[in-house]
């Protein structure tokens, strides 16, 4: 370091030791956050803290959108009001027909014993930002725990799944998208019912099937719909479609790679879902069986 | 040269000294703009405002900031961000280090060195995150994912000459 100045001016320690200082507290702070998760507390306050920033950052683009509304021409108006006009009186025909079924498969359920099938309440939230962590897919909504949302929850746009809840602050929550490198969900071919996991890989417009035989009845257009068995999302949702299926006998599994259904990272608002409950707790894995049974003796 | 005429002007000028509550308000703006909700390729380029200013104080103003606002920057940063608590503090801490090192050094270069001095520190910067990114089991993002700190020296002149400004003294000397 070629920086000290003369020693008769009293300045402190000198730099190599603050800098061995802070370096050291940030790597505990690291180290904490990355291996035991101490630091939610911590992220929750300055996140509550931050959040009027994050509004008021948010501010210009927001008057800027509303501005572009009101000059928007009466003939687009119009055309898009016929056309929302003869959507809804498709989905009304739709709902009408879903009403009946669901009816019939709650009185089929009741008949048959089965649990009443999980019904998730929504609110509707609006995505404030893209996360600008370049190595995560996540954007963050304005609704959190104040307005009921938890953790894990799933999220939802009008195509499909979106993603999961991931950290929740007081008035706004982190969603990992289900494009993040660390998202798996467990899905369901539409057409014959085929149960698969899905992962994705950490960039924009592409998820991957894997673990699939290189035999397996999956085709080129499969819709894959959540299947439910997890407990986390409810079961259904359309997830993606397939894309393209490379199947090499070289390798034990087909290299299905998948689209996603919903509009993930370009749309304005989202659907954030309560998470499922009442589930069965977990049963144990055969080790941790044992060890119960030695305590018990 | 009017652009080397224009980075050079305020290496031998006397500046007003800087209030601590100007000092904030800086950090403030930087912070700002970089929380502006960008999407897509513009926020692939946006360069690290905080980073800069940090830069700018430490390069212009040694004395004025330490390492504790840096770092408090940097931990909010990773709340705004949702990355991993105490990389940017850490990556912060070592741009201050450098920074203040080499003040002497850079304001003897004109425009176009510091903007490469720049350079080089932002680039530092971002490899301590991607160090601290990759031993927590993420996988590198792609050579774009440097983009921001060619952005950040490109900037450099503009944050220079507009934080500047209220610090030069309102009487012209003679």
């Amino acid at each position: 370091m070629e920086y000290s100045p003369p020693p008769f001016f009293k300045r402190g320690p000198n730099l190599v030791t603050r800098l061995t200082l802070f370096s050291l507290l940030s790597l505990v702070l690291l180290f904490a956050d990355a291996r035991f998760r101490y630091m939610e507390d911590i992220r929750g306050v300055v996140g509550a803290i931050l959040y009027p920033l994050q509004e008021l950052a948010d501010t210009p683009a927001r008057i800027g959108r509303r501005v572009t509304q009101y000059f928007v021409l009466q003939s687009a108006l119009q055309a898009e009001n016929e056309e929302l006009n003869q959507q809804a009186f498709v989905n009304a025909g739709l709902l009408q027909k879903q009403k009946a079924l669901a009816a019939e498969n709650e009185n089929l359920r009741e008949l048959l014993n089965l649990r009443p099938r999980f019904e998730p309440s929504a609110q509707v939230a609006t995505i404030l930002y893209t996360a600008r962590d370049p190595f995560v897919r996540q954007v963050v909504v304005d609704k959190g725990a104040t307005d009921g949302v938890r953790r894990g929850a799933p999220v939802i746009d009008t195509l499909g799944l979106v993603g999961q809840v991931h950290r929740v602050y007081p008035w706004a929550s982190e969603v990992s998208l289900i494009t993040d490198r660390e998202q798996v969900i467990p899905v369901q071919v539409v057409r014959n019912g085929l149960r698969a996991v899905l992962f994705g890989l950490g960039y924009d417009g592409a998820l991957e099937v894997r673990f699939m035989p290189v035999n397996a009845d999956i085709e080129q257009g499969d819709l894959l719909v959540t299947s439910g068995i997890d407990g986390v999302y409810p079961a259904g949702l359309p997830v993606a479609f397939v894309d393209s299926i490379e199947r090499n006998a070289a390798y034990p599994f087909a290299r299905i790679m998948t689209r996603p259904a919903s509009g993930v990272g370009s749309h304005r608002h989202v659907m954030v879902l309560e998470s499922a409950r009442g589930y069965p707790e977990r049963p144990l894995a055969p080790a941790q069986v044992d060890r119960g049974r030695r305590k018990a003796n | 040269m009017a652009i080397a005429a224009f980075g050079r002007a305020y290496a031998d000028e006397m500046l007003m000294p800087a209030k601590p509550a100007y000092v904030a308000l800086s950090f403030f703006v930087a912070f700002m703009l970089n929380m502006l909700p960008l999407t897509g390729w513009v926020l692939m380029i946006r360069p690290d405002f905080v980073a800069v200013v940090l830069l700018y104080w430490a390069i212009q103003h040694p004395r004025k900031v330490g390492f504790a606002p840096a770092f408090l920057l940097g931990l909010v940063m990773d709340v705004a961000d949702g990355s991993l608590f105490g990389q940017h503090a850490l990556a912060y801490c070592v741009l201050m280090a450098a920074g203040m090192t080499w003040h002497r050094r850079i304001s003897l270069f004109g425009l176009r060195g510091q903007m490469l001095h720049i350079l080089g520190i932002l680039l530092i910067t971002q490899l301590i995150v991607l160090a601290v990114r990759i031993a927590a089991a993420n996988a590198f993002p792609g050579w774009w994912y440097f983009l921001p700190s060619v952005s950040g020296s490109l900037v450099w002149p503009v944050v220079c000459h507009i934080v500047t400004l209220p610090l030069r003294s309102r009487v012209k000397s003679e």
